[in-house]
């Protein structure tokens, strides 16, 4: 590390929180997330959805008994932070974190999924070039919050670079992406909607809609999960009413002759966790 | 709903299954993803396969203790199970279903046996390691040779050619052409 950039209380302190909040997003689903996972079972008319939620609850019983990850598939962890105007952003801050994700590699324990795109060489400690990927926002605090992304889910993402007329589309476009996704995502899903910006932003914002609390949506959000819900996949794609939990929708500003839109589809385990690091 | 109790290694009491039946499965299983599959074509099947129950799986096992061990998606081993089958394996248990060439290939032969997707810790709290096959491949590649105690299953596929993952698909495209059509 570089000690002329950050001391190293502040240097371990990123190290200790980073690996915090992952150990907490892979063992303990948001209280949000397992309440929808709740609601859904007592909803459910088909007997062997009930019974795949009921596996999906038992299993977060578990998890938090034994102090396991919910799922295998750790994921590739995705990072943001938020950095006040007193923490400088530097390089040794972002090893710092880097640093974190090896610790927890060993420590919760996670599967190493990080592999060279081409020869497929796996680093080990689930970093690598570009990985993670880290966001970063001014803030009053040092926050991280992390969503650890599983690729089951992450390959049935999609995107579209529709035109400014065919506004009327988003929820084909939404729905159709579940439709060739079926059970494969591990449904009941959140759909994280991306609408707007430019090609990459687009993306962007539908992975931070899955930051977003899925206890609430607006009319809109609604509209969109009845439809999806509709195409009857149900748990696993084993059939029911449950397909997807929540669709959350981010916005932004776009050329006047397009319309970005954007899916990325999260399993039902919804993982995500911030800690903040004392300063 | 009435719970079916099945054990490895299996017999052709699976062929009186039907999709959508709920069961338990217990006795030694093997997992096996991509990497497995065509190291079993080049060098063999490690394990005696006849009546054996193949888990698509990459777990998580450290100090011989199963940390996790959900099911993967079992359509990337679409292409790459009918020499299992060929000799003998009764059962593919994965997630999200398999495509109709496996659908015909389990057809007087086998099922396939649906694990709900990521429920890691509950499969670990119903599996005991018990051994290991092709550890160069990696720890989500290799082999695992893995002592299920009642595993909560349903029957995605029997050996009649029920499948429900492809009814349910079916009926979710004709619900999305009436909806958007």
């Amino acid at each position: 590390m570089n000690t002329r950039e950050i001391d190293q209380a502040l240097y371990s302190n990123i190290v200790r929180a980073t690996n915090d909040a992952i150990r907490q997003a892979q063992i303990f689903l948001p209280p949000d997330v397992k309440s929808a996972i709740v609601k859904a079972m007592e909803r459910e008319t088909s007997p062997v959805a009930k019974g795949e939620l009921r596996n999906i609850l038992d299993n977060l019983s578990r998890a938090e008994e034994l102090g396991l990850p919910i799922c295998q598939d750790t994921g590739v962890p995705v990072v943001y932070l938020t950095i006040p105007s007193s923490v400088p952003y530097c390089n040794a801050l972002l090893d710092a974190i880097r640093e974190g994700i090896r610790k927890a590699t060993s420590d919760v324990p996670l599967r190493p999924n990080v592999v060279d795109p081409i020869s497929r060489e796996n680093t080990h400690d689930n970093t690598g070039a570009g990985i993670p990927s880290i966001d970063v926002t001014p803030g009053s605090q040092l926050t991280i919050t992390v969503l650890p992304k599983g690729a089951g889910a992450e390959n049935m993402s999609r995107i579209a670079m529709l035109l400014p007329s065919e506004k009327a589309c988003i929820p084909e476009f939404v729905a159709e992406t579940m439709l060739i996704a079926g059970g494969r995502p591990c449904p009941p899903v959140i759909l994280g909607v991306g609408i707007g910006g430019n090609f990459d932003q687009v993306a962007s914002l539908a992975k931070e809609a899955l930051l977003l609390p899925v206890d609430t949506m607006d009319p809109f959000e609604q509209e969109l999960c009845d439809t999806v819900n509709k195409l009857g996949i149900g748990p696993m794609g084993l059939g029911g009413d449950t397909t997807a939990l929540a669709v959350k929708v981010k916005r932004a500003s776009c050329h006047t002759a397009s319309l970005p839109v954007a899916v990325n589809v999260q399993c039902w385990a919804s993982r995500r966790a911030t800690v903040v690091v004392p300063l | 709903m009435k719970v079916i109790a099945l054990h490895t290694p299996l017999g052709e009491e699976v062929l009186t299954l039907c999709a959508g039946d709920r069961v338990t499965l217990s006795g030694l299983v093997y997992t096996a993803r991509d990497e497995a599959h065509l190291m079993m074509e080049e060098r063999g099947i490690p394990f005696d396969p006849r009546g054996a129950a193949i888990y698509h799986c990459g777990p998580i096992i450290i100090n011989g203790k199963v940390v996790a061990a959900g099911p993967t998606t079992s359509a990337r081993m679409n292409n790459l199970s009918g020499p299992l089958l060929d000799h003998g394996v009764r059962a593919l248990i994965g997630k999200g279903g398999m495509g109709l060439t496996v659908r015909e290939q389990l057809r007087g032969r086998g099922v396939y046996l649906a694990f709900t997707g990521g429920c890691a810790a509950l499969a670990a709290s119903r599996m005991k390691h018990q051994g290991v096959f092709y550890e160069e491949l990696g720890m989500a590649e290799a082999v695992w040779v893995l002592e299920f105690d009642k595993l909560p299953l349903v029957v995605g596929i029997d050996s009649m050619g029920n499948d429900i993952f492809h009814d349910v698909s079916c009926k979710a495209k004709l619900q999305f052409e009436s909806l958007f059509k």
